[in-house]
């Protein structure tokens, strides 16, 4: 049997006359419509494909179809260390590293039963960039948002915005993205000198760089129009769905594991979690934009703690067992070995040799069990459950991704709605199709 | 030798010999008398502490021959359920008002090839907005008869989670409305995430010599 006759006349858009292509549909007496968005569509954020089935311009069905960017990254990290595991996690939530390394290495040190002896100052600078992340995280689900409902200055303002964090987590780290910075234990190397300063510098500019945002965008009227009321769901719905950040936000739920379930010391910083009660593509929106400045707040108070009580202070686990053993040194080609420690295993110390190698090649050992740990990265819990069989290597490794979860939500918010819509709908979700698929 | 004053050894079964898995030739790395046990299976008696009691006790009068064992490790509570009786227990988790699990965070499945008759688990996360405590459920399920009851009606967010996890595991969640694959394509042989499935890739030649795939690589685990 042909697909003509199982699924009906096809139409091809392969680069052939429009006209023509809208004169065939029109006559066509068929009234339901099956549309493939995506996979390879620019307001699909990604590799998602919806396959919609239109009624004239209302969705009746929409479906969404993933793994398109399945690398099977939980199953590769069961084949090395545990700490060659947070440049694996890194990769998943490619606009939120931090946050996935973050999760990880909670899970790994509640096996390891050292969540209370990591360093103050690694758990200050893990918050300091987690921050940072969420503000270029959310900028660029503010900017890409605006580009596909057809404003490019949203857009060149959030890339903008979110290049000036990107340099300072390469100042900081090394990389722009993927740094594989927060390790087991802490994090892999110390603020570099300056930093802070940097980091000041952004905390004065930013503040007037969200305004101009939002004095582009919050009561613009074509933007409202296109965001108001918009891909409806309220608080049943996400918690059905197992919706969490900001769409649950903005269901009127001030629901921040921050706040509620606080790790990495958040509950020594002062920030308010902003909520919405639209429970539309809008309040979603507003629950963004205010989350920037209110990580902005944390940034400032994290910063001050680093250069004030916290300064100078280790950034590493004190167990020599555990810790990695190198202190990273930013060279001319970027970072690298430190010198010193260098001199210090190879000129001075066997033990020290000897442990570097034995952690390095074997890597440490951790003890039988499972344990999940779970953020608030910038799209909801990101939850890593951890499960050790006693030995090097991680025996299974599996991410709770918010986009995944969250994706789920595109037929309840899209069904009923008009085809223009499904385009809001799915950039408020803001799902990151490296997190879904992992 | 007497042993009556030493302490007990242990009696769980060996796990490996030997280190760096040397197989096939003779063991020259000096560990081949290195004899390592698996961990044990752990089972936690009362008290719990922390709010696992309450949890406990609101949940053990009704479903006292669904939980097969209770384990409080690492400041987490695991309730080990019976298959059969999962749908039930989910959805007294969720509506009790002592428990009130509102929050599913989907679905994880783990694969232990070595526990006969329970190979398969699927692992559940909990979350209660209400009282905020969170607890994890595990069911297990042999390779032999790889079969779950879905919790979708309970749990609408399981639906991709339960698809996943038969995606990677094989595990069938019986009543899923649409049980098909969702990462991998749909016409894939095997699951992915179970431990019997090779992680592929090819040995890469470096400088001359030449590094093996990641799963032919020495192990020290």
């Amino acid at each position: 049997m042909s697909t003509t006759e199982t699924e009906g006349r096809i139409y091809d858009v392969a680069g052939q006359d429009w006209d023509e292509l809208v004169k065939t549909v029109s006559e066509s007496a068929d009234e339901r419509l099956v549309v493939n968005m995506g996979p390879q569509h620019p307001s699909t954020h990604g590799v998602l494909r919806l396959v919609l089935t239109l009624d004239g311009e209302t969705v009746t069905e929409a479906r969404t179809v993933i793994g398109y960017l399945h690398t099977g990254i939980e199953k590769n990290m069961e084949y090395r260390t545990w700490t060659q595991g947070v440049t694996f996690v890194t990769r998943m939530d490619y606009l939120a590293p931090i946050f996935n390394e973050t999760a990880y290495c909670m899970g790994v040190e509640k096996l390891l039963g050292i969540t209370d002896r990591i360093p103050d100052r690694a758990q200050a600078i893990r918050v300091l960039t987690m921050e940072l992340t969420r503000i270029s995280s959310h900028l660029v689900a503010i900017a890409t948002f605006g580009l596909e409902l057809g404003a490019t200055t949203p857009m060149l303002f959030g890339f903008r915005e979110r290049e000036m964090v990107l340099d300072l987590m390469e100042y900081i780290t090394g990389l722009r993205m993927n740094m594989a910075y927060v390790r087991p234990g802490g994090v892999s190397v110390d603020l570099p000198a300056g930093a802070v300063d940097k980091i000041g510098e952004f905390l004065k500019v930013m503040p007037g760089r969200i305004k101009e945002m939002r004095k582009l965008l919050d009561a613009n009227p074509v933007y409202t129009r296109r965001t108001k009321d918009v891909a409806y769901l309220d608080l049943t719905g996400c918690m059905a769905l197992g919706i969490t950040g900001p769409m649950l936000r903005a269901a009127g739920l001030p629901w921040d594991l921050r706040k509620s379930q606080p790790y990495c010391g958040y509950e020594t910083y002062e920030f308010d979690v902003p909520t919405q009660n639209t429970c539309d593509v809008y309040g979603r929106y507003l629950v963004r934009m205010a989350e920037m400045e209110e990580s902005l707040k944390i940034i400032e108070q994290a910063l001050d703690r680093l250069s004030g009580p916290l300064k100078g202070g280790p950034v590493m686990i004190e167990d020599k067992k555990i810790g990695w053993p190198s202190q990273l040194a930013l060279g001319p080609d970027g970072l690298g070995n430190s010198p010193d420690h260098i001199a210090h295993i190879m000129g001075s110390s066997m033990e020290a040799l000897i442990h570097h190698f034995k952690l390095v090649t074997e890597g440490f050992r951790v003890p039988a069990g499972q344990a999940y740990a779970s953020v608030e990265s910038p799209r909801g819990e990101l939850g890593a459950h951890v499960v050790s069989d006693g030995g090097t290597r991680p025996y299974r490794v599996h991410f709770r991704d918010p986009s995944f979860t969250n994706l789920q939500a595109v037929p309840a918010t899209c069904e009923g709605g008009m085809v223009a819509d499904v385009i809001s709908a799915v950039a408020s979700i803001d799902p990151v199709m490296g997190g879904v698929d992992r | 030798m007497s042993t009556e004053n030493l302490p007990g050894l242990p009696e769980e079964p060996i796990a490996r010999k030997g280190m760096f898995g040397v197989k096939d030739t003779g063991d020259t790395s000096g560990y081949n008398r290195l004899v390592v046990r698996r961990p044990p299976k752990l089972v936690s008696g009362r008290p719990y502490g922390s709010y696992f009691d309450e949890v406990a006790d609101a949940l053990e009068p009704a479903f006292a021959d669904a939980i097969e064992r209770v384990v409080v490790d690492r400041g987490e509570v695991t309730f080990h359920v019976r298959r059969e009786r999962l749908p039930e227990v989910m959805k007294h988790l969720r509506d009790d008002p002592a428990l009130r699990f509102e929050l599913s965070l989907g679905v994880s499945g783990v694969h232990y090839p070595e526990e006969t008759g329970a190979e398969l688990r699927a692992v559940y996360h909990l979350c209660s907005i209400t009282h905020n405590r969170r607890v994890r459920v595990e069911v297990s399920c042999p390779d032999a008869d790889p079969h779950i009851p879905s919790t979708v009606q309970v749990y609408p967010t399981h639906d991709w989670h339960e698809r996943e996890t038969y995606d990677f595991f094989g595990i069938v969640f019986d009543g899923h409305p649409a049980l098909t694959r969702i990462e991998m394509p749909d016409d894939w042989e095997g699951h992915p995430q179970r431990k019997d499935y090779p992680l592929g890739g090819i040995p890469v030649e470096y400088r001359g010599a030449e590094v093996p795939a990641p799963d032919r690589r020495r192990s020290y685990s």
